[in-house]
């Protein structure tokens, strides 16, 4: 394969250069990784490869200026923080000697190895690593598109924020007796617990402000991620506020109808609400469907060993992307699986055996002021199987009971992980 | 040109750069960059080794109040804990 060279003194010169230039960076000698998507996975991908790999050549292609997170913009809507709490800069990447260019991703060529930008640039690679994220199913749910987005947010792709930042003026403006309805999606979508963590935080803040409030909250499946802790919350802190719908008590809404406020159910119930929340199902982002890499499921599958595609040896996918098996689509998990990726794009392009991979996850919900819990997990990549598996006796869940301290340590440390992450990622 | 003077430059990177272990990738994400600590998370860059070897065995022996710990010590090998605790000891 390629032989990597470091090259600093070249990037410089070359990446101003670079527009007309692949082909002299190649005859140079530097490996070429080529990260899309400049979220959990794809930032982290850039990141750690100049930290631990620098003679790699590291070009990051990602639309927005600035990346907000949906870990934490839960928090937003319940008015605790601001959009500008959850916002992060390319600045610290460039730091690093990443070529970060703000652009659209359009094609993906694997076997000239090249990414298409909107802009009309073509990207060569020897790397490539897809961290694209996710995109909406329009009209999975009847009725439920782009333009109803407007009236019924989803605020589950941040993008540049205009989503949370419509479902939290509806709520502000949402009289007090009003009734928030939120859709939920079956498995498997971004972020398992994230509904129920904004239920939860949608809730305290109604409580607050607007305790005669209901919330309705009709999903596409009977179980969900942390459940009883979740359930034992809501008990405990908002009594009578919240309802929950599983997909067996025709929880599971098909149509909607944005203009009327109505949300509808399997079996025709009609679900008037004042404000609607539509998570609606979801798949992996256009550029990797329509390069063929999902399968039937809508999302890629990988060798775990190295997060490669299936299909197309030499691309890595990571991130909510990816079908995972068992690993749920956390941004902790992106992180993880980037990392994963990059070790070992960076061994088989010097020609070496990958690393085993080890992969961990810890999500923290807040469900109210001073109350958090966890789910943990660890994962390892099964080369028999082709699977990832978790390890057995590991992780789990944060104990169930009236444990305040606990709680509260865990909301402290949700915090400590957050301002972590986000510094490893964009620091 | 430049190809000329790769093996020595190579020799010279993996000397210098030795990829952190990819234990202690997962422990940075919420023990800050480097291990330095971030807010209610404690630090573990420059901890001795065997305190830290001897908070893990705990963690991994429910033996020790945790929040959280005792649930991710569990899922890794003694090797890869040692790998990791010899990275953050070293660090200052």
């Amino acid at each position: 394969m390629t032989v990597p060279v470091p090259r600093r003194a070249l990037l410089s010169a070359s990446a101003s250069a670079s527009v007309a230039a692949p082909a002299l960076v190649r005859a140079q000698g530097a490996a070429r990784l080529l990260v899309i998507g400049g979220g959990f996975g794809g930032a982290t991908a850039a990141s750690y490869a100049r930290r631990e790999y620098p003679w790699l050549d590291v070009t990051l292609v990602e639309q927005q200026t600035r990346y907000i997170t949906c870990p934490y913009s839960n928090r937003v809507l319940a008015g605790d923080l601001a959009l500008a709490d959850i916002t992060h800069g390319y600045e610290g990447l460039r730091a690093r000697g990443v070529r970060v260019i703000h652009d659209r991703a359009l094609h993906h060529d694997p076997v000239a190895r090249s990414v298409r930008l909107g802009g009309g640039e073509a990207l060569s690679y020897d790397r490539l690593i897809l961290s694209p994220g996710i995109t909406l199913r329009h009209n999975a749910i009847e009725g439920y598109d782009e333009a109803a987005a407007e009236r019924m947010p989803h605020a589950w792709i941040a993008a540049d924020g205009a989503q949370i930042a419509l479902l939290r003026r509806q709520l502000e403006a949402m009289p007090d007796g009003g009734v928030v309805g939120l859709v939920i999606p079956a498995n498997p979508y971004r972020c398992p617990p994230g509904p129920y963590e904004r239920i939860s935080l949608i809730a305290s803040y109604l409580s607050r402000h607007k305790p005669r409030s209901k919330i309705l909250a009709l999903d596409a499946k009977d179980t969900f991620s942390k459940q009883a802790l979740f359930q034992d919350a809501w008990r405990a802190l908002y009594p009578g506020m919240i309802e929950w719908i599983s997909a067996t008590n025709d929880g599971r809404v098909v149509r909607v109808d944005p203009g009327a406020m109505v949300l509808e159910t399997e079996f025709g119930t009609r679900h008037r609400v004042d404000v609607a929340n539509v998570i609606p199902p979801q798949s992996a982002a256009s550029i990797v469907t329509d390069a063929g890499l999902a399968g039937r499921t809508g999302w890629v599958p990988v060798n775990p060993q190295t997060l490669e595609s299936r299909t197309e040896p030499g691309v890595h996918v990571v991130g909510d992307a990816m079908f995972p098996g068992p690993m749920p689509k956390s941004g902790f998990l992106a992180n993880s699986e980037a990392k994963a990726a990059v070790a070992a794009a960076a061994a088989l392009l010097r020609g070496e055996a990958p690393p085993e991979p080890i992969f961990v996850n810890t999500c923290y919900s807040h469900v109210g002021p001073d109350y958090a819990i966890s789910v943990a997990n660890i994962f390892r990549a099964d080369a028999e199987s082709r699977s990832f598996q978790e390890v057995p006796g590991s992780g789990g869940t944060s104990p169930r009971g009236n444990i305040p301290e606990q709680r509260r340590l865990e909301a402290l440390h949700a915090d400590g992980w957050y301002a972590s992450m986000t510094r490893d990622i964009f620091g | 040109m430049i190809r000329a003077i790769l093996p020595l430059v190579l020799l010279t990177t993996a000397a210098a750069a030795q990829p952190t272990s990819n234990v202690a990738e997962g422990c940075v994400a919420c023990h800050g960059p480097r291990g330095a600590g971030s807010g209610s998370v404690p630090p573990l860059a420059g901890r001795d080794a065997a305190e830290l070897a001897a908070a893990m065995a705990a963690f991994r022996a429910n033996e020790r109040p945790a929040t959280i710990m005792n649930r991710i010590a569990r899922g890794y090998t003694e090797a890869e804990i040692a790998a990791a605790i010899a990275y953050f000891s070293e660090l200052r």
